[in-house]
């Protein structure tokens, strides 16, 4: 089905499946421990060996020998495959690490061997018997010390929010200096981890040439086609399979290790081997989302008028790697006739930097919502009034080119009610409340919405009951429920008479988990199917498609009522399609809004910052499962608290390495953490994204907040820390007099 | 992990004797600690003498008017007991900001003493790491060094202990009770049992290598108020920056001792008589001869504000 005009009236705008509070339908699984993840999956192949990765000790270098003869003669021990074993493999899309194979190391914890025996303690034991020969070389791991002499880039962030290098608009320089009021501030963000519960992990199992990977990804088809290219196999001679995810974050986009080495080393040992990263590995092995050091600059005139906008960043790679986008939302949010946005990229030898949750917007939010902050105050306007002053209906760039439907404005006038915004003291660290400096702050949220190819494969057997067939993943979102609602919605049953089947490359493929895209275009494509067996199911009953309504597990034309299942009783009724856009969204600019409200404390004596409250409002087209799109929300928020506060993956700068890679040394906010979170969704629509005319809210709820809780410590203190995350070591020295 | 032998000695000098037998044997108690750093290959033991069955759970008054808490007493229970809670507010208060829920269910007060430092280089068996491989050097000395030692720390480590009961119990002047292979009994207090680094910092305690813990005895409560602060970048299940133990009178004498800043649980008996003239007075004696890293030179701020905070906790 094309999509090249806006959507008009259709069947999901009956909502008495879609748009409902659902419980996910996977809840029941999840919660009782029956839903397998890749590692638990035991009954998918027999006789299934253990792999256990050894990663590189050192951060760059050359494997000269791995000495495999003690893993070898230990108990158990099936095989042992190292990366002088096999030649260097191919890159999968959008990677830039090799994975395996080869003499060089370009990162530490790169693969170098993986032992496979009989039990997962055999493999463990006698993987600390392999010996790796390796003559490191000097690296570069420090970017503020690249930073200066890193080099412009044109890239792509990999998730279609493309950010092309230097941009401008009008003469920024000459109007940032001719403005009244300005801004030229500098703001660091961490290296984060995406610290998703569920390891990477994968079963790989040989069937001749063919070869079938149960494992835990978030983009099925990427998978396929990456890992063929790795292996050097046809794309035809592989099967992916990854029902269950538990949490991907980006950190599953691609094909990693444990994939690569399971299928070798299930080729080496003659049987299906499972092979899951160990926790200690996964920050340095697999990627990470890059630290950036980013200047913004704002010009205004007195009355809060942005007259200059500039936002630029630099963030380190591995040769052939990409920037960290975080300029993307500053050519969108906020008006200003005079703009630059442009990025720099040093090369370091650290681990690959790639997508994770919100890529560009996250860190880019950070900087950008706490300089408008900043700007407020030396405009002397509320930040709340400041940003609806320069709100813009237009893409800034291209001012014939409008937003597709834009309420910012709503979400920060509605935030600011709800929270209690004018009892915030614009006065900093006025504030008390026994131990505690209080202090409110606020973010606008801004993520773009991305439309992508789905397909979907639909069945009505002759019981009645719908199943969806698609290759789309459900990293913990919601896509089995809001999928089922749409086949629900559309072929007029019960939610309880449809079956939905993900995860799967023998099914169509779907846009996958990833950018906030996977909502909408999974469901569009659902429905685009759903269009097709609706057609089918009139032809088969003889009646006109265009008169068919489908209700109550009828079909209904005219005065004639037919249940739904009799259409299948001569056969069951499959009908495939896809959903492909036009160039709507290069006419129209679609992205998704939030206000962000935060409240925290700050411990007068020792600068803790405790968050007290939270609120996000959030316009993103129709929401198609209030429930779950309150849990997409209320997880970014908590990221971005992390972000905010405590997530760093701490470089050794001399070794070359994320020290703290273990789930005790990376810290992301615990229960404690978080208190009240209270999420609002704007009743709208977006007829132009998709025939569901919803848009993204995975990735919203993530963009902004961080910024808000800056905000928020520096109203508690006066303290303005622009280097994140905001631990307590850099607030201590300013805090005022603990009396 | 190594494969690894096992037994269940019947009492515990039998429990001594076995380790005392084999080179490569450790005691086993709750596990927390051990098997974590067993399956990384950090601790490779090839004996476990599993102490579990031993009883040494129990917490019983003592003649003196104290308390003596078994070996084997789990953490949750100890901050559970009334006397605990009642008389030693402290050590109750500082169990409780350790770990969490279904640790402290497993943990016990001898392996508690026991746990090794959290450094990201001893974890590490990439890394250089003294106290992992005696002569391999310190990486963390150049490396990432902000949550480490900023006192009593040496050449060869900047490792702090991670307790937060021992800090408490340090306060509180606790004694450990062991017994050897030989049957011989000793009573160590507890400001000689964990040890500085020094030159030889894979010894954590002052424990002989066969030597089990029994019991911990505390003596007559020391009433004042207690407060146990402590310090963290998330609000838990996170380890201390910077701890504080205190028990203070109400004519404002007292004692402290510091988590997070050392080796070992951190008290200068000397200087605690500057308490009643505050936490900057008192702080200054307490961390004189600091040497920090440049990451960690706030800990030093942070242990004075987080004094202060204490010291305004036990007037309120």
């Amino acid at each position: 089905m094309k999509f090249d005009t806006p959507a008009g009236q259709n069947p999901i705008d009956q909502l008495k499946v879609v748009g409902r509070p659902t419980d996910r339908i996977d809840g029941k699984y999840k919660t009782t421990g029956t839903a397998p993840y890749a590692y638990e999956r035991h009954d998918v192949a027999e006789n299934q060996a253990y792999g256990y990765v050894v990663g590189a000790g050192i951060a760059k270098g050359t494997v000269r020998a791995v000495d495999t003869a003690a893993a070898k003669a230990a108990p158990g021990v099936l095989a042992v495959v190292t990366t002088l074993d096999v030649p260097k493999l191919g890159l999968g899309t959008m990677n830039y690490a090799n994975l395996f194979g080869g003499d060089r190391i370009q990162h530490y914890h790169q693969a170098v061997a993986v032992v496979v025996a009989e039990t997962f303690e055999q493999a463990r034991a006698a993987a600390f018997l392999v010996r790796v020969d390796a003559a490191p070389e000097a690296g570069r791991f420090d970017l503020a010390a690249e930073a200066d002499s890193a080099p412009p880039v044109k890239a792509d962030s990999g998730e279609g929010s493309g950010a092309d290098g230097a941009e401008r608009v009008g003469d920024f320089e000459g109007a940032f200096a001719q403005a009244p009021v300005t801004l030229d501030e500098t703001y660091t963000t961490a290296d984060e981890s995406h610290a998703m519960m569920e390891p990477h992990a994968t079963i790989a199992a040989w069937d001749g040439d063919r070869l079938t990977l149960w494992t835990s990804n978030q983009m099925i088809a990427w998978a396929k086609g990456s890992i063929a290219k790795i292996l050097g196999i046809p794309k035809q001679n592989v099967r992916v399979d990854s029902p269950y995810v538990g949490g991907g974050f980006g950190g599953k986009l691609f094909v990693r290790a444990d994939a690569v080495l399971a299928a070798l080393a299930a080729k080496a040992a003659g049987r299906p081997v499972k092979v899951a990263l160990t926790r200690p590995l996964i920050p340095n092995n697999t990627t990470h989302r890059p630290a950036t050091i980013q200047r913004v600059r704002i010009g205004a005139t007195p009355d809060g008028t942005i007259t200059a906008i500039a936002h630029e960043s630099v963030s380190g790679n591995l040769p052939d790697g990409g920037p960290e986008t975080a300029v993307d939302q500053t050519k969108l949010l906020y008006a200003g006739a005079n703009r630059l946005t442009a990025l720099r990229l040093a090369h370091l030898d650290l681990p690959e930097g790639n997508a994770m949750r919100a890529p560009g917007e996250a860190p880019g939010m950070l900087a950008l919502e706490v300089a408008m902050d900043e700007m407020a105050e030396k405009l002397g306007i509320d930040p709340v009034e400041f940003r609806i002053r320069n709100d813009t209906q237009v893409d800034p760039n291209q001012p014939e080119r409008p937003f597709s439907h834009r309420n910012l404005v709503g979400c920060l006038r509605l935030g600011a009610e709800r929270f209690g915004w004018d009892r915030r003291d614009r006065r900093p660290g006025q504030v008390r409340d026994g131990q505690w400096l209080v202090g409110l702050g606020m973010a606008a949220g801004f993520r773009n919405n991305l439309v992508m190819k789905s397909a979907a494969r639909v069945r009505l057997d002759a019981s009645g009951t719908v199943t969806v067939e698609t290759d789309m993943t459900d990293i913990g979102t919601g896509s089995y429920t809001i999928i089922a609602q749409t086949a629900a919605e559309m072929m007029g049953v019960s939610l309880d008479r449809v079956v939905v089947r993900l995860g799967d490359s023998d099914h169509p493929a779907a846009a996958g988990s990833g950018g906030q895209w996977g909502a909408n275009n999974a469901t569009a494509g659902v429905y685009a199917a759903c269009m097709r067996l609706r057609e089918a199911v009139a032809q088969r009953l003889g009646i006109n498609s265009a008169d068919a309504t489908f209700a109550d597990g009828e079909v209904r034309a005219g005065n004639r009522a037919v249940a739904l299942a009799v259409a299948a009783e001569a056969g069951e009724i499959v009908a495939e399609d896809a959903i492909e856009y036009g160039d709507l969204s290069k006419r129209q600019q679609q992205s998704t809004f939030a206000g962000h409200f935060v409240e925290v404390g700050v411990d007068v004596d020792t600068a803790e910052v405790r968050v007290r409250r939270m609120l996000a409002v959030c316009a993103a087209g129709r929401i198609l499962n209030p429930k779950a799109a309150r849990s997409q929300v209320i997880g970014g928020m908590t990221m971005g608290v992390g972000a905010a506060l405590m997530e760093k993956l701490s470089v050794d700068k001399r070794r070359g390495f994320f020290v703290n890679h273990d789930l005790a040394g990376y810290e992301v906010p615990v229960h404690a953490d978080i208190p009240h979170q209270e999420v609002i969704f704007l009743d709208e629509v977006d007829p132009t994204s998709s025939p569901m005319k919803a848009k993204g809210v995975g990735e919203l709820g993530l963009c902004g907040v961080g910024a808000a809780v800056a905000n928020a410590v520096y109203n508690a203190t006066g303290v303005r820390i622009r280097d994140y995350p905001l631990t307590l070591d850099k607030l201590l020295a300013r805090m005022p007099d603990a009396a | 992990m190594k494969s690894f032998t096992y037994e269940r000695p019947g009492t515990p000098a039998e429990a001594a004797a076995a380790v005392a037998r084999n080179p490569d044997a450790k005691f086993i108690a709750g596990g927390t600690n051990l098997l974590d750093l067993m399956k990384l290959q950090v601790e490779t033991p090839a004996h476990l003498v599993d102490v579990n069955g031993l009883g040494l759970d129990t917490i019983e008054a003592t003649p003196e008017g104290g308390l003596r808490i078994g070996a084997l007493v789990r953490n949750t229970d100890l901050a559970a007991d009334a006397r605990v809670r009642k008389d030693y507010g402290v050590l109750a208060r500082a169990l409780l900001a350790g770990a969490t829920g279904q640790l402290r269910n497993q943990a016990t007060t001898a392996g508690n003493l026991l746990q090794r430092t959290r450094c990201p280089y001893f974890y590490d068996t990439a890394q250089a790491c003294n106290k992992r491989r005696p002569g391999s050097g310190c990486s963390a000395l150049d490396g990432v060094s902000r949550q480490l030692a900023v006192i009593g720390a040496s050449e060869a480590c900047i490792a702090t202990h991670p307790s937060d009961m021992a800090v408490a119990m340090r306060v509180l002047d606790a004694t450990i009770e062991t017994v050897d292979a030989a049957g011989a009994e000793r009573n160590i207090p507890i400001a000689e049992f964990h040890r500085l680094p020094g030159d030889a910092p894979e010894r954590d305690t002052t424990l002989k290598r066969d030597e089990l813990i029994t019991a911990v005895t505390l003596p007559r409560p020391l009433g004042g108020a207690q407060v146990y602060r402590k310090v963290r970048d998330r609000a838990s299940y996170a380890f201390a920056l910077v701890s504080v133990a205190a028990v203070v009178q109400p004519d404002g004498t007292g004692r402290v001792a510091f988590g997070g800043l050392a080796h070992k649980p951190w008290r200068v008996e000397e200087a605690e008589g500057d308490l009643p003239r505050g936490a900057r007075a008192a702080a200054s004696g307490m961390l004189a001869g600091a040497a920090p890293t440049h990451d960690n030179a706030f800990k030093l701020v942070l242990a004075e504000r987080t004094l202060g905070a204490a010291l305004k906790q036990a007037r309120a």
